[in-house]
């Protein structure tokens, strides 16, 4: 399941929805991304995120179904926040359940390179002082996600 | 009535720095996402710039898409700055 959500993320509960999946599975891997204090700029006191709705969740869907062909994988949760979000608070969830561990933790760090990639979503740091920039995209994250394709036979 | 214009959206710092985030075109002689990027750079300086950055990504109906994608009266198309969510 995908939801994209401006409410603060609990993940207790999609991680203990994952385990109910158990004995089917033997396995739940997830990625919890929390806002740093620290962006691009120092003096980071929160972020705000825009998104394209309806886009944003065909996106993630498709790099959850992409994920679902290279790997044995039972079910997958991805919950995503958007709006005003404060430091040290979650950003996004990623969660895998799969019969064994290498799955699901493929699956797992695939997902997550490939949403940061390829998801319409744009954070903005806003500063103690109020001030707003964008931040750009990373080099290190496009790597993340080029690996992915580089690596035959996954 | 058959749909006659386009859709046209705007993300992040290009909706910001454009100063619009949505709008409708009239579909007449528009038929791919070049056509629309070259007609909205005929605005003015500002928009010519940001919209020849070889980084503004396109989308039509919510799929990413290329200069040369097909555009269809009623179709919504997007452009937007790299991704930086997670």
């Amino acid at each position: 399941m995908i939801r994209i959500q401006s409410e603060a993320l609990a993940t207790e509960p999609v991680l203990a929805g994952l385990e109910d999946d158990a004995p089917a599975v033997g396995a739940v891997c997830s990625f919890t991304g929390l806002a740093r204090d620290l962006g691009d700029q120092s003096g980071v006191q929160s972020l705000f995120l825009e998104h394209y709705p309806g886009m944003t969740e065909t996106a993630i869907q498709g790099v959850v179904d992409e994920a679902a062909r290279r790997w044995r994988i039972h079910r997958t949760e991805v919950v995503h926040r958007v709006g005003e979000i404060q430091a040290g608070e979650r950003i996004v969830f990623v969660g895998v359940s799969s019969r064994h561990r290498q799955d699901a933790f493929e699956a797992c760090q695939f997902i997550m390179d490939y949403l940061k990639t390829r998801a319409p979503f744009w954070k903005k740091e806003i500063t103690a002082a109020g001030n707003g920039d964008w931040v750009e995209q990373k080099a290190s994250d496009r790597e993340a996600a080029r690996r992915w394709s580089d690596s035959d036979g996954l | 009535m058959a749909e006659s214009s386009i859709a046209i959206r705007f993300f992040a710092s290009l909706r910001e720095r454009l100063g619009i985030g949505e709008e409708k075109l009239p579909a007449d002689g528009i038929t791919c996402v070049r056509d629309i990027r070259e007609q909205l750079q005929q605005r003015g300086d500002e928009w010519a710039e940001l919209l020849d950055d070889d980084c503004v990504l396109m989308a039509v109906n919510q799929a990413m898409a290329r200069e040369e994608t097909p555009v269809n009266p009623g179709d919504e198309v997007a452009f937007f700055p790299p991704v930086t969510g997670g």
